[in-house]
């Protein structure tokens, strides 16, 4: 199995939710919504965070990205609430 | 520079007087500010907003550039703050430029549309009743529908 070192960061309220601004991480997820997966087994902090990804955004090497999206070669994944920019 | 993402506060006057007068061939030069606002039933005392560094300056530079391809604009400026804020004070300006004012109206208004929901900012409200994230209103996703 392939294990790939992310830099995972996390925003807003997620941040606060996890309880840290930024992470790195050996994961083996194929998907954003893998790494998800992985995330949420390791503590309820993170079960809370991401309990309802419809609420979420996703955003791999700086681009936003929909939770199905491949992190093939992704150095960074951040999760943050929808943008309240303006 | 076309695109600011600073925590200093700006001029927005200083501002829209440099950006006219740089302009050449353009008419019309359009400004939209946005501004802390109080709200009188939960007084603030301070607006905290988080960006993403690293994402945030080319998210505005590619909206920017969407713009500029798709109105006929001689020029457009976006700055957008972080960090504390208070009531009153200036959060962003978007200015656009063209020779005639429909494409700088229409370009300012794309901009703040797709700076509402697409630019990595997020909003945090300290007022007497607690802190609370500002949550994105339907009607700000909705609004991109148009463009």
């Amino acid at each position: 199995m392939f294990l790939a070192m992310i830099d995972v960061l996390y925003f807003a309220w997620v941040r606060e939710r996890i309880g840290l601004p930024r992470e790195q991480l050996q994961s083996s997820a194929v998907t954003v919504r893998e790494l998800v997966g992985e995330l949420i087994a390791r503590e309820a902090r993170y079960a809370a965070a991401f309990a309802d990804l419809t609420s979420l955004c996703v955003a791999v090497d700086q681009v936003l990205v929909d939770f199905d999206a491949p992190l093939k070669d992704a150095r960074e994944v951040a999760f943050f609430p929808p943008m309240t920019g303006g | 520079m076309a695109v600011r993402v600073q925590s200093e506060p700006f001029d927005a006057g200083a501002e829209l007087r440099a950006f006219s007068t740089a302009q050449i061939n353009a008419g019309a030069v359009v400004t939209f500010t946005g501004i802390v606002r109080d709200q009188p039933e939960n007084p603030l005392a301070f607006m905290e907003i988080e960006h993403y560094p690293g994402m945030t300056q080319k998210a505005l530079a590619d909206i920017r550039q969407t713009a500029c391809a798709r109105w006929a604009l001689a020029d457009a400026l976006v700055i957008h703050r972080f960090g504390k804020l208070t009531v009153g004070e200036d959060i962003m300006m978007v200015a656009t430029a063209s020779k005639h004012r429909k494409d700088a109206f229409e370009a300012a208004e794309f901009l703040m549309d797709y700076l509402k929901s697409r630019a990595p900012f997020w909003k945090k409200e300290h007022a007497k009743k607690g802190t609370d994230w500002v949550a994105q209103r339907a009607e700000d996703e909705a609004a991109l529908k148009r463009w």
